[in-house]
């Protein structure tokens, strides 16, 4: 079967992929750091209670990953849906 | 070379480089005032959003706030770095698309209404200025504790600079102004943190320093801290206070209105393409991060030398505390500001500092003749006399009133100068005067961003007296009727201009309301602010979601039971879904 190449199935991707980001997004602040904070402060990492972690730099750390992941992963479905503006001259 | 010499050299150095960099790329149209001409490369205009977003507050309370709040202002450091994750997926790369100068510009056009328009252009003058009033407070206490100039007197100063950055570079000029206040604030930041981890832990980086074990000992430094705060009746450093569903309103909230700062987000029109854009946030976080992972440590190493300070020894030992007239020289310093003070209620001439809010620990602190906390600590201070307490030299004490300065004025340059635009552009040229040329129009941006500056040092010389209370205003108001207009905007084809007005006013009113019902701004407040006064145990902190989760439900409402938007609006939609230009 040919790939659906459509304006709609990119758009589709693209929701699918900003979903799946924002939940790790959710996970790792709002989870890890407030919600499930206590219980994860009997785990320790070092001299860090792993909740307190989270929630002062674990969380941040993660949301820089989950940029860069998202940037990367559009370039790769722009690409393949032919809508990147990688090339001189486009993309105003 | 004398202090006051050094610190006078470290600004006056730093404001020659950035006037000179306004100066070389100062704007020639109005493409280069409001978006630089969109030629910003990402990584420089991600170091230029973390100055612009990284405001006097981040430089100078928010380590101090993290001190004394402990686990408790994770909120801050959360909230104010995830909205970048809000930022990057759901509205840079779209905005960028778009293409245009301003944040209500876009609102106009797509809620095809000038009314809409005007909306957005009162949250967005109405945030920014709540914002501007607390960067003049920061230049203020700045220069008054370092340069010794009286507080107006250094407004003036910094006021000027502004103005010459600001007016004549507009957005290119402030660009690459910003660039260089970055490198300035962020040196100045990181520089004490790691001489103070290297002391305290031994570890040069703060980030790991604050898990390492306290210097020649094997406690971890978090449990000494525990320990010695709690002993005082204080909280547990790493426990909060708050009650779980406030801390995370609270969060949300500085999440979605960092989402929503207009100052933010048209920091992104300025990149060459959709992809930079997204690439861009990145940057802009890891810039951020640097000072956002230092700052947890700054705080709980500042709360750590300060109590020890205080207390040497043992709680309640009669020669542990603290001797007044031996106190150190950055007492003395600070107690000269007002923002530190003692008062020896039990007349034994020691300081004694504790928690005489927690009962059963101030029974036992009787029992050793303490009559009261007898220090009072501006929560402002700590990141200002935190080198000194740590004792590092002259220059690094230069370096934080550099660092300081810079990111107050890169902040109010990037507020004044979505001020203006919203004047020139969004006023002047789509609803007034919509024939003037370009020329003036680049006059007139010129003139508001003149006549904003005026306004915004007014507001710093005559603080009124709700600056720092309303800190919650700014972000619970951008939460609450910026961002999810422009979420909608281009997530939905369906909502339309009477959704998103009743949607946006109905945030903004509610918001406000509640807000001004708890704090009294202009009155005395209707409702004491308690917990058991709040709805669902929201502090007015957090109570912008609310006011975002009524903005969708109206919009959404109120657009279903009206037309879809016109046809020409669709396509819209549509063009800045894709990044390439259809």
């Amino acid at each position: 079967m040919k790939e659906d190449l459509s304006r709609q199935a990119y758009w589709r991707a693209n929701i699918r992929l900003v979903l799946g980001c924002l939940v790790a997004w959710f996970v790792v602040s709002f989870g890890f750091g407030i919600l499930l904070a206590e219980p994860l402060n009997a785990i320790h990492l070092g001299g860090f209670k792993l909740g307190f972690w989270f929630a002062q730099q674990g969380s941040i750390m993660a949301f820089l990953l989950i940029i860069f992941f998202y940037a990367w992963r559009m370039n790769r479905l722009d690409h393949r849906f032919g809508v990147d503006d990688d090339e001189p001259g486009v993309g105003s | 070379m004398s202090l006051q010499a050094l610190t006078y050299l470290a600004v006056g150095l730093s404001f020659v480089v950035y006037i000179t960099i306004a100066f070389w790329s100062r704007a020639r149209s109005t493409g280069d005032f409001y978006v630089a001409g969109g030629h910003v490369h990402p990584v420089a205009n991600g170091m230029a959003t973390a100055a612009d977003w990284m405001s006097a507050a981040s430089f100078i309370s928010m380590a101090g706030l993290i001190a004394f709040l402990g686990y408790g202002g994770s909120v801050y450091l959360m909230g104010w770095t995830g909205g970048y994750v809000l930022l990057a997926l759901l509205l840079a790369p779209y905005l960028r698309k778009y293409g245009r100068f301003t944040v209500p510009e876009f609102i106009g056009d797509r809620y095809y209404s000038n009314a809409a328009r005007l909306v957005a252009v009162i949250c967005l003058i109405f945030i920014s200025f709540t914002y501007v009033a607390g960067q003049m407070r920061g230049v203020g206490i700045v220069f008054s504790r370092f340069l010794e100039v009286p507080i107006h007197v250094g407004l003036m100063i910094g006021m000027a600079v502004v103005f010459i950055y600001a007016v004549l570079g507009g957005m290119k000029g402030i660009t690459y102004t910003q660039v260089a206040q970055y490198v300035v604030l962020i040196f100045a930041y990181t520089v004490p943190a790691v001489f103070i981890s290297l002391q305290l832990t031994g570890n040069p980086l703060p980030q790991l320093g604050l898990g390492g074990t306290v210097a020649g000992t094997d406690v971890h430094l978090l449990d000494r801290l525990d320990a010695i705060v709690t002993d005082l009746g204080f909280r547990a450093f790493t426990e909060g206070n708050k009650s779980t569903i406030d801390v995370f309103a609270i969060t949300m909230a500085l999440m979605v209105g960092t989402a929503g700062l207009p100052h933010v987000i048209v920091r992104f029109f300025t990149v060459p393409k959709v992809s930079d854009a997204r690439r861009s946030a990145g940057w802009a976080l890891l810039f951020i991060a640097i000072l956002y992972t230092t700052a947890p440590a700054v705080g709980a190493m500042a709360r750590f030398n300060l109590t020890n300070t205080i207390q040497a020894g043992e709680v309640g030992a009669a020669d542990a505390n603290l001797v007044y007239a031996e106190r150190p020289q950055w007492f003395r310093t600070w107690e000269d500001t007002g923002l530190l003070r003692f008062e020896d209620h039990n007349g034994d001439g020691r300081i004694q500092y504790y928690d005489d809010a927690n009962e059963d620990f101030a029974r036992q602190a009787e029992s050793f003749g303490w009559k009261g906390n007898e220090l009072t600590v501006d929560r402002d201070i700590m990141v200002l006399a935190n080198p000194e307490i740590a004792q590092l030299p002259d220059w690094v004490i230069a370096l934080v009133a550099a660092g300081g300065i810079a990111a107050a004025l890169s902040t109010a340059a990037g507020l004044l100068l979505v001020i203006s635009a919203a004047f020139s552009h969004d006023l002047l040229k789509s609803v007034i005067a919509p024939n003037i040329s370009e020329k003036q129009e680049l006059a007139a941006g010129r003139v508001a961003a003149a006549v904003a500056i005026v306004v915004a040092g007014y507001l710093g010389w005559n603080p009124p007296g709700f600056v720092a209370q309303v800190v919650a205003f700014a972000f619970g108001l951008a939460a609450a009727s910026l961002f999810p207009a422009i979420l909608m905007g281009i997530f939905s084809t369906r909502v339309n201009k009477q959704g998103a007005i009743a949607g946006m006013v109905t945030g903004l009113v509610f918001t406000f309301a509640y807000i001004l019902a708890f704090k009294g701004v202009f009155f005395e407040p209707l409702f004491e602010n308690t917990v058991d006064n709040w709805l669902f145990g929201i502090s007015p902190e957090g109570i912008g979601v609310v006011g975002m989760v009524l903005n969708f439900a109206v919009a959404w409402a109120v657009s279903l039971a009206g037309e879809p938007p016109p046809e020409k609006v669709r396509q819209l939609v549509e063009d800045i879904r894709v990044p390439r230009a259809a």
